[in-house]
């Protein structure tokens, strides 16, 4: 393997200077977080540049951090190279209240779907999407159901008090 | 009379040259809940859009609520044609997260029981592609075959299709000796079925013609769709996660990944076949490595977070709070982040999981392959015939639980 997470980060730390931050390696996997308006120059340079060649979107979803507040919402990207068999995740994070991110789907068809779950999800506004039209829920929902605000059991229910065995409390 | 009285068309829809087909979501064809609204030009596609989510059952949103054990059953009914690889995708992620060390023999039981789900999957998607295309004796003959892996299966954990095979640590309980006796009859039996299922389609005229050049697509675009598995290998990218990132000890095997060139129904086909063989290969090779290895271990020796013995549970205090911890889910877990791939058998079954430290996951997003890759379709068949689509779509291996998950 000769493309080392250490280099790529020299690469983008050169490129993209100080924007990107917390850098970190978990189960071998590099990460780090990108600002909202630099998701796309930092995918494109993954992509275009010879001795990083990241041109396979494993996966994108998204995950909600009520705790943070100003950027809950945090849109997560897997990508790929192929040819050195290098992994690494990033992460761009977003208010909740006005959720908007640029669109990967110039860059990956594959992006297309992924995206429109994502929306049907958390509502992340993709802008530039093609459709952004929900595509797992139906048509008529009006709430984003991943998000942490709904708990899964009704916590209203008084008809069946067990915390013993990890039912009612919080979510 | 009055004008009323007539039928009113809308407007545009006298000059409109297409007609729109409504196909599925439960058509006898689509072998799932797939719908797709073609716009069709005779018995041409000139475009099509397909629906998804017909059985969407929540199942990252239940994970958030659920301890790690009692997301296996969730996993089974994914891709159910090939469960015991989601079973053990999920294991491995918890194991990886938990720094769990399975040992080696563990790890060649598991390569056994994969790579016989691999088989079944694959066979249950060519004999398909041999059923659109008008032959149904394949699809009768080696279904009897799979029977003997569903016994097989049965034999070690009990159930059929939705398994939950395994635990997080290990397997539940030793492979019997007529597991292995199945196993050895379906190696020895399985080899004359396959060839026999190979000549029957491989160089038959009708099905070479009716499945070349139909639904191919090129290998950037593959890539671009994020196409995986044999669907990616048939376009000629010999990506394969097996080897990519070995897990399970895969790297202690020997076999070769089939490719094929123009990306098509037939090369989709070609290279499942093929595919089959090396299964057969990789686990001959894992029975005798198993049979170097000491009989009696089967799980890692975890008792934190692997169920103890019945008898012990009574017996002694240990393996009491153990068990009361495990199965009430109040188990230490760590907080961590992983994103651990597995060779699902139609393409890469990604585990996302983040854990905060709970008892649940924080949040768990399964890649899907097949989710994934079925937005090609439109671009597939494309100026194909109707009944092109229809053995485009079954080349796919397209599972509609995996899809809407």
């Amino acid at each position: 393997m000769s493309l080392t997470n250490e280099h790529i980060k020299n690469r983008l730390a050169e490129k993209f200077g100080d924007v990107l931050t917390d850098f970190e390696e978990s189960f071998g996997m590099m990460s780090f977080h990108a600002p909202k308006d630099l998701n796309l120059k930092v995918m494109q340079f993954l992509y275009d540049e010879e001795d990083l060649r990241f041109r396979f979107l494993s996966d994108l979803t998204a995950v909600h951090y009520p705790d943070r507040k100003g950027e809950e919402l945090a849109v997560v990207y897997h990508l790929h190279n192929f040819v050195d068999n290098v992994r690494l995740r990033f992460k761009v994070f977003t208010d909740i209240n006005d959720p908007k991110i640029f669109t990967a789907t110039q860059i990956f068809a594959t992006a297309n779907w992924m995206e429109r779950e994502t929306y049907d999800f958390f509502g992340v506004d993709f802008v530039g999407h093609p459709n952004l039209v929900r595509i797992l829920n139906v048509d008529e929902m009006d709430y984003f159901p991943m998000r942490k605000e709904f708990p899964l059991e009704d916590q209203s229910r008084v008809d069946k008090d067990d915390e013993m065995f990890g039912r009612g409390g919080s979510i | 009379m009055s004008e009323h009285q007539h039928i009113t068309l809308p407007d545009g829809s006298i000059e409109k040259q297409t007609s729109t087909l409504n196909l599925g979501p439960t058509h006898p064809a689509t072998h799932g809940v797939f719908q797709n609204v073609m716009e069709m030009d005779g018995e041409r596609i000139v475009s099509t859009v397909p629906t998804v989510g017909y059985i969407h059952r929540a199942f990252e949103k239940i994970a958030e609520r659920r301890p790690y054990y009692q997301i296996t059953p969730l996993t089974d009914r994914l891709n159910y044609c090939s469960a015991p690889i989601n079973n053990m995708g999920w294991h491995m992620t918890v194991e990886k997260l938990l720094g769990i060390q399975t040992p080696k023999r563990v790890d060649y039981l598991r390569v056994i029981i994969m790579e016989l789900a691999r088989i079944t999957d694959h066979l249950i998607c060519n004999s398909v592609i041999g059923v659109d295309s008008g032959a149904f004796t394949g699809f009768l003959y080696v279904m009897q075959y799979r029977e003997l892996v569903y016994e097989i299966y049965e034999e070690i954990c009990g159930s059929r299709l939705t398994t939950n095979i395994g635990r997080v640590g290990g397997f539940e309980r030793n492979f019997t000796p007529v597991a292995f006796q199945k196993i050895e009859k379906f190696l020895a039996e399985y080899p004359d079925v396959l060839k026999e299922f190979e000549n029957l389609f491989t160089r038959n005229r009708i099905f070479m013609e009716r499945t070349q050049g139909v639904g191919a697509i090129s290998a950037e675009r593959a890539m671009n769709y994020g196409f995986t598995g044999p669907n990616l290998r048939a376009a000629g990218v010999d990506y394969d996660v097996r080897v990519a990132n070995p897990y399970s000890s895969y790297e202690d095997f020997e076999f070769t990944i089939p490719v094929g060139t123009t990306g098509d129904t037939y090369d989709r086909f070609l290279v499942r076949n093929a595919e089959m063989w090396q299964s057969l290969s990789i686990i001959r090779q894992a029975m005798e490595k198993v049979k170097a290895l000491p009989e009696d271990v089967y799980h890692a020796d975890v008792p934190a977070y692997y169920l103890p013995d019945k008898d012990d549970v009574y017996t002694k205090m240990e393996a009491l709070i153990y068990h009361f911890k495990i199965v009430m889910g109040e188990t230490d877990i760590l907080p961590g982040e992983l994103y651990h791939p597995v060779e699902g058998a139609n393409g890469e079954l990604g585990f996302y999981l983040i854990s905060d430290g709970g008892r649940s996951p924080y949040r768990l997003h399964f890649r899907r392959p097949c989710f994934i890759y079925y937005q090609a379709y439109p671009e597939l068949v494309q100026g194909a015939m109707l009944s092109d689509a229809i053995i485009c779509m079954s080349s796919l291996n397209l599972i509609a639980g995996e899809l809407d998950a």
